[in-house]
């Protein structure tokens, strides 16, 4: 139960790590490259420690590898949000600012739970999240309120992620289970600090749209399959090596 | 004195030039010709290894390697840096790269085809790099030098992830040396194309070593390669594919075979498998760019006036 | 053709009680994201506890061809030194 829990932390940062990774040596300017690629640099050090909590509580001698590179898609159980493609700089920025602000809120919740290892973890990532969430809003302003044609830009990508959001603040059983923040006790923090900033980025708050989850549980979008074909390839088709 | 004789009693006493000193124009010139084709190398060079950040084999590689692209992004922003204390704006010298006229380094127009060629990138490729870099740390131009300073500090790490990623393999199943070998054998040749033209063939070495911009001739940083590499080869198990390898105990040296000029040239020339490639990307990802950098200088411009508006007020 | 973002100067204080040092530049629109890609391309292997940025245009640089009448005056005041002073080799703390 808790593995599963740990699983699905570590799960959300290394496939967002990875989204992030493939802009590497594309970005708009030598600057951002380098940011960016600092934000994923922080998510995959954050889920190697997760993965080898995870790989611990298993207690069958898994290790970090095993767990992230041979599990299938039905096991993986990220948010569906974080795999959702880069698309342009705008996409990329949105789905970053709405995991950040969620990710502040339960590094927040995470430092205060009864489980020592995972306020280890949620302490050390909560000073990279600060960092993260304040280079993404400003990044949401600025291409809110900057050209028309960014402004554009920026609405349609809110717009379409709006509906992989709502998976952020929902509570999986195994949440339920365990002394852990439950996402569904701030969904209305979360709402709160994206209006604000999207107010500020002269953006519209979408209308309420279709709910999309089952990420947690293990149901993903067709993109998942993709991203693991990839990342997955080395250990697959080299079965049991050291790289 | 007259200007030039300073300028010469600066180069002879080993005394740096800063940007706003007189230089002759030519000095500039070669320069902005060096420092822009170096810039562009480290710009270039993110993406052949960038292509395996998706698919490293173990998390803690994945890591390094977005650390390692991550840096040459770094070293790419220190040279233009340097360069624009010429007088070259980045984006001048990035649009001499998209069109064409501006070089870099050839070896990234070479593919990388397995997880081996990262570990051969960073152990060869950065291994030359750093025998020609090393010596620029010195080089009479200031912020040139200073920049090398910084990018030889971070090099060091990037070829040490390399011999580790080889030794792994190397260390590894018959399929895993095997991957190995096939990468040492794709990439020996163009790394030792790396160090450039022959000394009786370098159109601009004379001078940049008289100017002190270079400090070894290609030949001599070549041969330095040659016989520092061998015997890494040897301790990963791996056979560097020249039949004419030998060593030499009188020149106290390895010999070794003639390389492949025609080759070396029609890359240089853009007829090599990835040129295209890598410059349409570079291209791209400027282009795709273009609406971000115009809406933050756009959002600047807007606080800086909101600002204005409100100390006014 | 495109303009680049204006240039920035970056210093930085390696460790507390330093002074701040200038480590390079940098692309940046304005003061804030030139701090925060200070942070990311100059501190990535812990060289800072404190920024500055500066924009390049406001950086004012002595002319080297006044070097002379500014910096050559100097070379003659040997009397500003400690060593310029005689002072008995067994005298102690001074």
């Amino acid at each position: 139960m808790k593995q599963d829990y740990v699983l699905h932390l570590a799960d959300t940062h290394l496939i967002l790590g990875q989204r992030l990774g493939e802009w590497c040596g594309h970005n708009v300017v030598l600057e951002q490259d380098i940011a960016m690629s600092n934000i994923a640099l922080d998510l995959l050090g954050q889920c190697r420690s997760l993965y080898q909590y995870a790989a611990e509580l298993g207690g069958n001698k898994q290790t970090e590898d095993q767990l992230a590179f041979l599990r299938g898609e039905r096991q993986y159980k990220n948010h569906l949000l974080v795999e959702q493609p880069n698309g342009d700089f705008a996409f990329t920025i949105a789905r970053q600012f709405f995991f950040d602000v969620y990710h502040q809120l339960l590094c927040e919740e995470l430092v205060k739970c009864s489980d020592k290892q995972l306020q280890a973890i949620a302490e050390k990532s909560l000073k990279e999240v600060r960092y993260h969430l304040t280079w993404s809003s400003e990044w949401m302003i600025r291409l809110g309120d900057g050209t028309t044609e960014s402004h554009q830009r920026l609405q349609t990508a809110v717009n379409e992620l709006w509906m992989w959001t709502h998976e952020l603040t929902t509570t999986a059983s195994y949440e339920e289970a365990l002394d852990v923040p439950r996402p569904s006790d701030f969904k209305a923090a979360w709402h709160a600090k994206v209006s604000a900033i999207l107010k500020e980025a002269t953006l519209e708050i979408p209308a309420e749209s279709t709910k999309q989850a089952g990420g947690k549980e293990g149901v993903h979008t067709e993109h998942l399959g993709f991203i693991l074909s990839e990342m997955q390839m080395m250990q697959r088709t080299y079965p049991g090596m050291t790289w | 004195m007259t200007e030039q004789e300073i300028f010469d009693k600066k180069i002879d006493d080993d005394v740096r030039i800063e940007p706003k000193d007189w230089m002759p124009e030519a000095y500039r010139k070669t320069l902005i010709r060096q420092i822009s084709q170096h810039a562009h190398s480290e710009y270039v060079g993110m993406l052949p290894e960038a292509n395996w950040i998706t698919r490293a084999p173990t998390l803690r590689r994945k890591a390094t390697l977005l650390a390692k692209v991550q840096d040459e992004a770094g070293h790419g922003l220190y040279l233009y840096s340097a360069m624009e204390t010429l007088g070259m704006s980045r984006q001048q010298s990035l649009d001499d790269l998209h069109s064409g006229k501006a070089k870099y380094s050839s070896i990234f127009n070479y593919p990388t085809l397995t997880w081996a060629d990262i570990g051969t990138i960073g152990w060869l490729v950065d291994g030359a790099a750093i025998l020609n870099q090393v010596p620029l740390c010195r080089t009479s131009y200031g912020p040139y030098a200073r920049a090398m300073v910084r990018v030889c500090k971070e090099e060091s790490f990037h070829q040490r992830q390399g011999f580790e990623i080889m030794m792994a393999l190397s260390a590894g199943t018959a399929e895993q040396k095997e991957m190995a070998q096939d990468a040492i054998n794709r990439w020996w040749w163009p790394t030792l194309m790396m160090f450039g033209p022959k000394d009786s063939e370098s159109g601009n070495s004379e001078l940049s070593m008289r100017w002190r911009i270079k400090r070894f001739s290609n030949d001599e940083l070549r041969q330095k390669f040659v016989d520092m590499m061998v015997p890494q080869a040897e301790f990963l198990g791996l056979k560097v594919p020249d039949e004419k390898l030998k060593w030499n105990a009188e020149k106290n040296g390895y010999d070794f075979g003639e390389i492949d000029w025609e080759e070396f040239w029609r890359v240089v020339k853009g007829h090599g498998q990835c040129n295209k490639q890598r410059l349409d990307a570079r291209r791209k990802a400027h282009d795709d760019g273009a609406w971000v950098r115009e809406a933050a200088t756009a959002y600047a411009e807007k606080r800086a006036q909101r600002e204005a508006t409100k100390k006014g007020a | 053709m495109s303009k680049d973002w204006p240039l920035w100067e970056v210093f930085i204080r390696s460790r507390q009680g330093l002074d701040h040092k200038h480590v390079g530049s940098l692309h940046a629109p304005d003061t804030r994201m030139a701090m925060e890609n200070a942070r990311d391309v100059y501190t990535r292997r812990q060289e800072g506890v404190s920024i500055w940025v500066v924009a390049s245009k406001d950086i004012h640089a002595s002319n080297p061809d006044e070097a002379a009448q500014f910096f050559d005056p100097a070379e003659d005041k040997v009397y500003r030194h400690p060593t310029f002073y005689n002072v008995p080799d067994d005298i102690e703390h001074m």
